[in-house]
């Protein structure tokens, strides 16, 4: 759309987006500064209580498990692959994009199947860590772990680290939801008719900052 | 063809994709005009009358606890009558005082002030006044609505719990409200509370994208920011402000609600409950965090009360001044620097909770600076009157009126800021009358303000003049009668949130005012009830409205017909040419917007 916007428009004198995206766009960012601040007031309450705290237990010993290899004891091994899979949901997500911009609805659909089979994927391997980790005792108000200094830990580990990956886990089932729903709507030619697939970028914008939040999940509770 | 068929009428070249969908003809039953209705005009109606039962009940309350304050030995027989055990021998129990005091504040905070103030004007005066055929999601718009009913539904009902709603207070600080065994109100009444607010949330985060994209997406030919009317702007910051603070709001009470049901210690720490003699297992939670996450909402949240007001203000006063508004830029550029404050100050509520006095230093210069932007606007204000050829509506008096509250309760604004006066002062009378005259009066000003004047465009009648005087003067004297002696009281070191001063030597002496600030207030409510009735006399009796234009206003709204359909303009949406405040100019009385500028006009 861009290569039609005639030069020298004056962008803000109404009768048109001064960004020149559609509203449906535009409340997506702002949506998604919204949530920004949930995760971000989520993510300073844990930084607190964490720097409140005067030890806290070593995430290279909580999170040192695999599924059916699991006395490895390979540190942060498993949430590697899953923040891989969550990436790699992102490229995918990219270029399902890419081909809507090419209205190529084939590509659409390879490329969103994808992006859902990595969603879906990560929310396996989360459910499988969140069963592990309940299995060694731990859960909401339950912190097994002890402090790295030795001693006893409060159970708030436990309680920001359920609390916080499971909200951001909902958002990536909130997210799987949607692409299937965008799959579905694809496949039925909906984009097709309306002749632009805008909404499989509102589906990535949405689909990347859950990935982005990933981010600052994993570096909070896995690398600090 | 209906106007349902042009309100995605293509304004740009990505809304045309969209009319095959959203255009289809289609006929409009009862249930699609008035109550799942996607029209602003009629989702406004809704959210003001909502509004407007939730102030009636929300005053009623504070009736009820004034004439606890005024009236401490007495018993009132009807009161058993109505609350049973809550009102036993006829006189309220601490648990009801509590959750009076509380369910006061929530209510008329986020259900009257936040969605039936915002909620009325935004839906209102956005599609109208920037000339768009409705909000840019109308579905969404209407979700918002419902979701609001459904968070009223849920506040409503907690009224009728066994164990009583939330009573610890509208702030619902943790430890007591994360507690059920140290407090009735702090049983199923707080989750419920938690869950109202969470839709509430949900409503205020839909209508606000809404608002916001609208505004920067659908304005007509022409309609450049700066040619808006100053009540779109303070709408714009008001969305944003509830976009950005909401939402950590939310995240403190999931996090409350997992302290209050999951065994977690988020807030929670070396607590021993003294009514059960047991020393509970949680440690390492802050309970000032709830206070860090609960003000980072609750302070942006004053804003979103006033800025809907001051917009209302500033455009009513202009058109009834028949001035130009003075300082347009100024009046903008305060408006901003307001929100962007709003998020920086939050601390200037906790001075007292042990807060680094170093830090506290630096809130209570950015609490200071506040000062600034306010000040700006009510000067303009005053200069906008000044010389200018007044008409007293209804209107303008409850603008001029909220000029006058605003000064009144700002001025205290700035003892309280004061990390060193608040020592003193917080938590007393003094706090109570602050924000009572500057966030409650001023704001009810500004939408009464906005109804009396819109009420035309709304309706398509006029309310009552006479009632209207009446109710303005009154509320007036009443709104300063009750306020005033409270910072008197205030300072003497009264402290809010007690049910019963008589066994203090130091303000037992209070009684007799309290009994006359308790009388005041049930003729104000008495008043407020005549106005409600003017509304509704008035939707069906009023005077009609015979010109599209009864005020003599430029802005886009009185080009439409006196009762616009779905979709607003029968044909073309106007083109803009000038901005909002042409008025007295080249000696014409004013210049609508949709008036393309002369080559022999004066400028500006």
């Amino acid at each position: 759309m861009a290569q039609s916007v005639p030069a020298g428009q004056k962008w803000w004198s109404g009768g048109h987006s001064p960004f020149h995206v559609e509203y449906g766009k535009l409340m997506m960012w702002y949506f998604l500064m919204s949530d920004a601040f949930t995760f971000g007031a989520f993510l300073i309450s844990y930084g607190t209580i964490r720097f409140a705290s005067n030890s806290w237990p070593d995430p290279n010993k909580v999170f040192n498990t695999f599924p059916v290899i699991g006395e490895m004891r390979m540190p942060l091994a498993f949430v590697s692959l899953m923040t891989f899979i969550l990436i790699m949901s992102s490229v995918t997500m990219v270029l399902a994009v890419g081909a809507g911009h090419n209205n190529d609805k084939k590509g659409v659909m390879k490329w969103m199947f994808f992006t859902i089979l990595g969603g879906l994927a990560f929310l396996g391997c989360q459910a499988w860590e969140w069963t592990h980790l309940h299995g060694e005792g731990a859960w909401w108000g339950r912190n097994p772990f002890m402090n790295i200094n030795g001693s006893q830990s409060s159970t708030n580990f436990t309680n920001f680290f359920f609390t916080i990956t499971g909200f951001h886990g909902f958002h990536v089932f909130s997210g799987v939801i949607i692409n299937i729903i965008m799959l579905i709507m694809t496949w039925r030619g909906v984009f097709e008719r309306r002749g632009h697939y805008l909404m499989i970028e509102k589906a990535g914008l949405y689909w990347h900052f859950v990935d982005l939040v990933w981010v600052f999940v994993f570096t909070s509770f896995y690398l600090l | 063809m209906s106007n349902e068929t042009t309100i995605h009428v293509p304004a740009e070249v990505v809304h045309e994709l969209h009319v095959e969908e959203h255009g289809a003809h289609h006929k409009e039953s009862f249930i699609t005009k008035y109550v799942f209705s996607q029209d602003h005009k009629m989702i406004c109606k809704q959210f003001l009358i909502t509004g407007i039962i939730w102030a009636i009940l929300g005053g009623l309350m504070s009736v009820l606890f004034r004439l606890q304050l005024g009236y401490p030995e007495a018993s009132f027989p009807i009161l058993e009558d109505i609350f049973g055990k809550w009102a036993k021998g006829g006189k309220f129990t601490p648990e009801a005082y509590y959750a009076l005091v509380t369910m006061h504040g929530t209510v008329l905070v986020f259900f009257v002030l936040t969605g039936g103030l915002s909620g009325t004007f935004a839906n209102f005066l956005i599609p109208l006044q920037i000339g768009a055929r409705d909000m840019a999601s109308p579905f969404l718009n209407m979700l918002s609505y419902w979701f609001f009913w459904l968070a009223s539904v849920v506040i409503l009902s907690s009224f009728f719990l066994e164990t009583g709603p939330a009573s610890g207070g509208w702030t619902v600080y943790p430890p007591l409200s994360a507690l059920g065994q140290v407090n009735e109100g702090s049983k199923a009444g707080m989750d419920f509370w938690i869950i109202g607010m969470a839709l509430f949330v949900v409503s205020s985060l839909l209508g606000g994208l809404n608002y916001i994209s609208t505004i920067l997406n659908m304005r007509t030919k022409g309609m450049s920011m700066t040619r808006v009317p100053l009540t779109i702007w303070a709408i714009l910051f008001t969305a944003v402000l509830g976009v950005l603070s909401f939402p950590v709001l939310l995240s403190g009470l999931i996090l409350l609600l997992f302290d209050r049901h999951a065994g977690t210690s988020f807030y929670l720490s070396d607590i021993f409950v003294a009514s059960t003699q047991t020393a509970l297992p949680n440690e390492g939670g802050s309970a000032i965090l709830f206070q860090h996450l609960f003000w980072f909402l609750g302070h942006p949240e004053v804003y979103i009360i006033i800025l809907p007001a001051m917009g209302l203000v500033s455009e009513v006063m202009a058109v009834n001044s028949r001035k130009p508004i003075f300082g347009y830029m100024a009046m903008v550029g305060s408006l901003f620097a307001i929100a962007i404050l709003a998020f920086l100050v939050w601390a200037h509520h906790m001075f007292v909770t042990g807060l680094n006095p170093f830090l506290g230093s630096v809130f209570v210069l950015l609490t200071l600076l506040i000062a600034v932007p306010s000040a700006i606007k009510v000067f303009n204000w005053l200069t906008t009157l000044w010389r200018g050829n007044i008409r007293f509506t209804p209107a303008m008096l409850f603008a001029i009126g909220f000029v006058s509250m605003f000064i009144s309760g700002g001025l205290t604004g700035i003892f309280l800021g004061n990390s060193t006066l608040d020592i003193h002062l917080h938590d007393t009378y003094f706090v109570v009358a602050h924000f009572h005259i500057v966030m409650g009066v001023s704001a009810f000003f500004g939408m009464f303000c906005g109804i009396y004047h819109w009420y035309p465009k709304m309706y398509g009648r006029y309310l009552n003049n006479t009632m209207a005087y009446i109710h303005f003067w009154i509320t007036l004297a009443g709104a300063y009668l009750i306020f005033w002696p409270l910072h008197y009281e205030g300072l003497a070191g009264v402290p809010r949130r007690y049910l019963d001063y008589s066994n203090w030597h130091a303000f037992k002496n209070f009684l007799e005012l309290n009994r006359f600030i308790s009388t005041v207030a049930m003729i104000v409510f008495a008043v407020q009830l005549m106005f409600v009735f003017n509304f509704f006399y008035s939707i069906f009796k009023g005077r009609k409205v015979v010109t599209p234009n009864p005020w003599g206003a430029n802005t886009l709204e009185w080009t439409a017909p006196i009762r616009p359909g779905h979709g607003n303009w029968p044909g073309e949406i106007p083109e803009v040419y000038r901005w909002a405040y042409d008025y007295g100019k080249d000696g014409r009385s004013f210049i609508p917007q949709t008036e393309p500028v002369s080559p022999q006009e004066s400028k500006h």
